[in-house]
């Protein structure tokens, strides 16, 4: 993982101090596109996935379904998600590669409670760092894709590495390189949106009136960006959200409330000890001892 | 000469061994929880073995702290029933902070502030605890929503701040009413204090055989 350190950083979970990168020049940030429309399903990206990041899902069942596994897990950090769109006399097989979507703006982050668990670097790459990760599933509750998986032998988080090893040192994530249809592309940020442009102008003139770059603004756009043909509606693929961002619950407890209850527990404190200075103890005096002694004696005499 | 009254007893053994149990466990939720609530006490970690045991050992204490307070909750909730003497009380609270306490009705066991912290903790620990078990990923993951888990982060971090406001008034309370730690260090208070503080309480107990 010493490679690991190459990566400057542009955001650290837990981490109030400026982050090592900055002040020096960022990284162009890369994004990867992924094209619905020409997905075939075959699955080739989640077997190169768990064979370069040396995954092991186990064998479980099936539901009936082409998902498989049926969700994501700590070995799976992708999975296609089918959907049977059916409208008028059509139907029309969506095929969502479902994983981390890298937000410029990452709840998961956000929400991590351990310092330097959770990192963005400066090309944009969300990455879980599990040597730092202590297992309490914030991050779960900070996404709004519902991504991260915690596994229950090792009690830390996983999910899609963007193979930040593999970017690092210039190549493509293992499931754009296995991809047989050019599904999957990596690059520059820009060079993907425009690429995206061209999918879309092509997809229009076939007809998707609605096709579009899901790159959702509500989390600062993804570095993980979709081509769809029904962009007006993409919770059509498999519940992907319309417009996802940081849960506001989210924000309030990893926002005001942090400097809030400090204050209000200092306040607290610093009320106790200036009411004790200005006002001072409360004394029993020998008065009230001697009525006591009145009482206690004359009630048992 | 000083008057020495004989010590009114207070707390029985077992209720002093209650209240400890409880006080300790919520200092280290206390500790714990706050290391995980902000990042610059995150260095708390470090007094339960790391982040990762930290996170394990706080729902645990947690358990501890909601089956020790429930002992202490079923030996005073009678006691802390509200009454007409409370209310008058608590508009003098003014005097009361002025160390002025004459005037005041005669008080049974409990003044409206031990009252109120009294209150106060019963619903807050049972808010942390029902938050809490929500946030417990590794037994009860599966049994809510993401959705139910945020609220439940929110909910559990409020009441965890008002149950440590109020645990600085109550600890500060001791500190500042001269004679009270007794009560729980050694379960009894001197005749004075009691006849200060809780008259009622004192009559009824020198009253008895």
């Amino acid at each position: 993982m010493s490679v690991m350190q190459a990566f400057d950083l542009r955001r650290r979970s837990a981490s109030s101090v400026p982050p090592p990168a900055a002040g020096k020049q960022a990284a162009v940030p890369v994004a990867k596109l992924i094209d619905v429309s020409k997905c075939i399903g075959c699955k080739a990206c989640q077997t190169a996935c768990l064979e370069w990041n040396q995954l092991d899902q186990p064998i479980g069942y099936t539901d009936g379904t082409y998902d498989n596994p049926t969700d994501l897990t700590t070995a799976s950090w992708t999975v296609m998600r089918f959907t049977e769109y059916e409208h008028g006399d059509d139907l029309e097989w969506l095929i969502r590669k479902d994983g981390c979507m890298h937000c410029d703006d990452p709840g998961c982050l956000k929400a991590c409670p351990a310092p330097g668990a959770i990192v963005q670097y400066t090309n944009g790459i969300v990455d879980f760092i599990s040597d730092n990760c202590i297992g309490c599933g914030y991050c779960v509750k900070g996404c709004p894709f519902n991504i991260p998986r915690i596994s229950q032998v090792t009690s830390k988080a996983y999910k899609c590495t963007l193979c930040s090893d593999r970017v690092v040192v210039g190549q493509a994530p293992a499931c754009a390189k296995a991809c047989p249809t050019q599904a999957i592309y990596f690059g520059t940020k820009d060079d993907m949106i425009a690429h995206a442009g061209k999918r879309i102008t092509d997809l229009k003139s076939r007809g998707y009136q609605n096709a579009g770059l899901y790159n959702p603004q509500g989390v600062n756009g993804t570095h993980v960006m979709y081509v769809l043909q029904h962009a007006d509606r993409p919770s059509l693929y498999a519940g992907l959200p319309d417009n996802p961002r940081i849960s506001p619950l989210v924000g309030i407890w990893k926002g005001v409330m942090k400097p809030l209850s400090l204050a209000a527990i200092a306040f607290a404190g610093a009320f106790g000890l200036m009411h004790y200075v200005t006002k001072g103890p409360n004394k029993v005096t020998e008065h009230d001892e001697e009525k006591a002694a009145e009482v206690a004696g004359s009630d048992k005499a | 000469m000083t008057v020495h009254t004989k010590p009114v007893s207070r707390y029985t053994t077992a209720a002093r061994i209650n209240h400890w149990i409880t006080a300790v466990s919520l200092v280290l939720l206390a500790l714990s929880g706050m290391a995980l609530f902000h990042p610059s006490l995150y260095f708390l970690t470090y007094l339960f073995g790391g982040g990762q045991m930290t996170r394990i050992l706080h729902p645990w204490i947690g358990v501890v702290l909601a089956v020790s307070f429930l002992g202490l909750f079923l030996r005073f909730f009678m006691l802390n029933l509200w009454n007409r003497d409370d209310t008058v009380w608590m508009k003098n609270l003014g005097s009361v902070i002025n160390n002025k306490e004459e005037g005041l009705p005669e008080l049974g066991k409990y003044n409206a502030g031990q009252k109120l912290v009294f209150w106060g903790q019963s619903i807050l620990i049972f808010l942390l605890l029902g938050s809490g078990l929500v946030l417990w990923d590794t037994y009860f993951a599966s049994y809510t929503t993401i959705d139910q888990k945020r609220l439940s982060a929110v909910v559990h971090a409020l009441c965890a701040i008002g149950a440590i406001l109020i645990w600085i008034v109550h600890v500060y309370a001791a500190i500042w009413v001269k004679g009270t730690l007794s009560a729980m260090t050694r379960g009894s208070v001197s005749g004075g204090w009691a006849w200060k503080h809780h008259r009622k309480w004192f009559r009824q107990e020198v009253g008895k055989p």
